[in-house]
């Protein structure tokens, strides 16, 4: 197993110096830099701040010193925060991510597989559609239709809910923007979770269980979910790391301080640092995760040989 | 035979009817009986078929254009003055630019799916039928490209290069094709061992005709069946990034902009939010029916 892992970050390596290479490239590419201001700079001031950023240097060296720095660990400083590094601004933003993310997927899981196993064992039945219209709606409706329909009417209307802000994670302002998150997830996980149980409930060894005399409780929660649940280890991974960067859309509506509305601006404001800083991270979390999911899949599958 | 001969003229007529007895059902003939007897497939593709005419043709019939400013009838309700779906901020009426907001949306849905078709089935079938090393090396630069924060590159390169319609075409387009290939390639790479296809071999069938009769069609279901899912996601992430201010710019309207300058007025004008949005619903959910239903017409053993 430490050889497989050892493996995957050696290849997690050429794929995050792709990463780095390819958001350098573009970023830079881009009209405008950070230093436009709406007066115009003096030749001389601009070239001073030029300067002290490393930037009048052609833009090879400039490449290679930022990635000798994301080798060290080094993201660099913001060029439009003054005074804040990189990874001061990540860690400032990431928590508001990571919570509303977590919850999210952990709600969804709940919810999802809940549904899933009731829909596969009443198959067919009232229960088992009522789950797969929810399933379908919740793929249909996007995000950015659900939140603000949701605002309108918890917010706006009964005056619940607030319809905005983070007021430090307080539970009230999380229900909304958690609930709109988790919905699409709750409607896949739900679908994987039904096929997955539907398909394991016919097989032999849960035929042998039945005729143990084993209670139909025992029998999904013992050894069907084991099974059932594999094709959702491999979902989650990625679905986790996209979660958990924070969902761009939701974290604008709600006005959150996150990581996605972090990126949007600082893509907008040509603030280089930043922007590679997320990139990097996204990609960062993308691949563990996905390790992750596939040590879990071999830890849950014994047919699974991680090679 | 001999019937032939007692009744002279009647020859070519028994012969044909005998082909025609013999010739059957093709397995495309099968899977479109299947697919039609699929009441949420039919519904979906009598709402898409719709919605692709009020695309087509609404724009030309509506009696306001798109971008016309009306500063008298600013935030007019449904059905007044004659705004079927009532007017926004600047008096534009909401129904002619809902039309145009689905063509575009449409649009751009099927030409990025087009080009997400046309790099994935390239490449994987590539990797598939060569194998060895070259499917090796295809397949692990799709492997580090998967990795990638797709949608923040999206964003960089609107970013990078302002946006355009083309630009909206090729990057999503680029973003869907890894699946594609995956698909195409697996499909090929199964198909090549076939018994079926080991037998045309024998029959003395070239390879060409091989791949014409035998890999092709059978190619062809999962791949269509994918396409119908990835127009709606296409439709999806360009509203996404319209949402974000970084897709399809003003005057010029798509169903993200309209959903998105909606929620912005909803508390004054909730029409402008609830039509737009219930448009997007109906065409995503058309397109998800239409795909399921020719999943299960398409590959009976799945059902």
């Amino acid at each position: 197993m430490f050889r497989f892992i050892g493996r995957r970050l050696l290849v997690a390596i050429p794929t995050l110096l792709l990463v780095v290479t390819l958001a350098f490239f573009m970023m830079r590419a881009a009209p405008g830099g950070p230093f436009d201001t709406d007066r115009r700079l003096s030749p001389a001031i601009e070239q001073n701040i030029r300067a002290k950023y490393g930037m009048n240097r052609p833009l090879s060296v400039q490449y290679l010193s930022y990635l000798a720095g994301v080798a060290h660990g080094d993201l660099g400083p913001s060029l439009k925060y003054r005074d804040k590094s990189v990874l001061q601004i990540l860690k400032e933003n990431y928590p508001v991510s990571l919570k509303l993310g977590g919850s999210a997927i952990l709600l969804a899981m709940l919810i999802g597989v809940s549904l899933g196993v009731l829909a596969a064992l009443r198959q067919n039945g009232p229960a088992d559609y009522g789950v797969m219209a929810v399933a379908i709606l919740g793929v249909c409706v996007p995000t950015f239709v659900t939140a603000p329909l949701l605002v309108l009417a918890f917010a706006s209307k009964l005056g619940w809910l607030p319809s905005a802000g983070w007021n430090n994670g307080a539970l009230v302002n999380m229900v909304l923007p958690v609930t709109v998150l988790a919905l699409p997830q709750v409607a896949i996980i739900s679908r994987l979770t039904r096929a997955g149980m539907v398909e394991v409930l016919q097989s032999n060894y849960v035929r042998t269980a039945r005729a143990k005399g084993l209670s139909e409780g025992r029998i999904v929660v013992r050894h069907a979910l084991r099974a059932a649940l594999l094709p959702l280890v491999s979902y989650l991974g990625p679905a986790c790391a996209g979660l958990i960067t924070g969902s761009l859309v939701v974290e604008k509506i709600f006005n959150l301080p996150g990581l996605g509305k972090f990126f949007v601006i600082s893509a907008l404001q040509r603030d280089y640092t930043v922007v590679m800083g997320m990139v990097i991270v996204y990609a960062g979390l993308i691949l563990a995760l996905n390790l992750v999911a596939d040590l879990v899949a071999a830890a849950m599958d014994p047919r699974v040989r991680l090679s | 035979m001999s019937l032939g001969v007692l009744v002279p003229g009647s020859h070519r007529g028994a012969a044909d009817m005998a082909r025609a007895a013999l010739r059957g059902r093709s397995l495309w003939d099968d899977a479109r009986r299947r697919l039609m007897k699929n009441r949420g497939a039919v519904a979906g593709m009598a709402v898409l078929a719709f919605l692709v005419l009020a695309a087509a043709v609404g724009p030309y019939l509506a009696p306001y254009g798109y971008d016309q400013v009306n500063k008298a009838d600013v935030w007019v309700a449904p059905l007044v003055h004659g705004h079927l779906m009532g007017t926004d901020a600047l008096g534009r009426d909401l129904l002619a630019r809902l039309l145009m907001g689905l063509r575009v949306s449409l649009a751009i849905g099927l030409v990025a799916t087009a080009v997400s078709l046309a790099i994935g089935v390239a490449w994987g079938s590539v990797a598939g039928f060569v194998g060895g090393r070259v499917d090796e090396a295809m397949m692990r630069i799709v492997d580090v490209l998967y990795s990638l924060p797709f949608i923040f590159f999206v964003i960089l390169l609107m970013v990078t290069f302002g946006s355009n319609f083309i630009l909206i075409f090729v990057a999503i387009g680029a973003v869907e094709w890894l699946t594609m290939s995956r698909i195409v390639r697996g499909q090929t790479l199964t198909l090549k061992q076939k018994e079926f296809v080991e037998a045309a071999r024998a029959a003395g069938l070239s390879q060409g005709g091989i791949i014409a009769r035998h890999i092709v069609p059978n190619l062809l279901g999962p791949v269509v069946v994918y396409v119908t899912l990835t127009i709606p996601a296409v439709i999806l992430a360009e509203s996404f990034l319209s949402f974000l201010g970084l897709g399809v710019q003003p005057p010029m309207a798509s169903l993200g902009t309209l959903i998105a300058s909606g929620a912005a007025d909803m508390e004054l004008a909730p029409w402008l939010l609830v039509f737009p949005s219930a448009v997007m619903v109906a065409a995503l959910m058309s397109f998800n029916f239409i795909g399921d239903g020719l999943r299960d017409a398409i590959d009976p053993k799945d059902r």
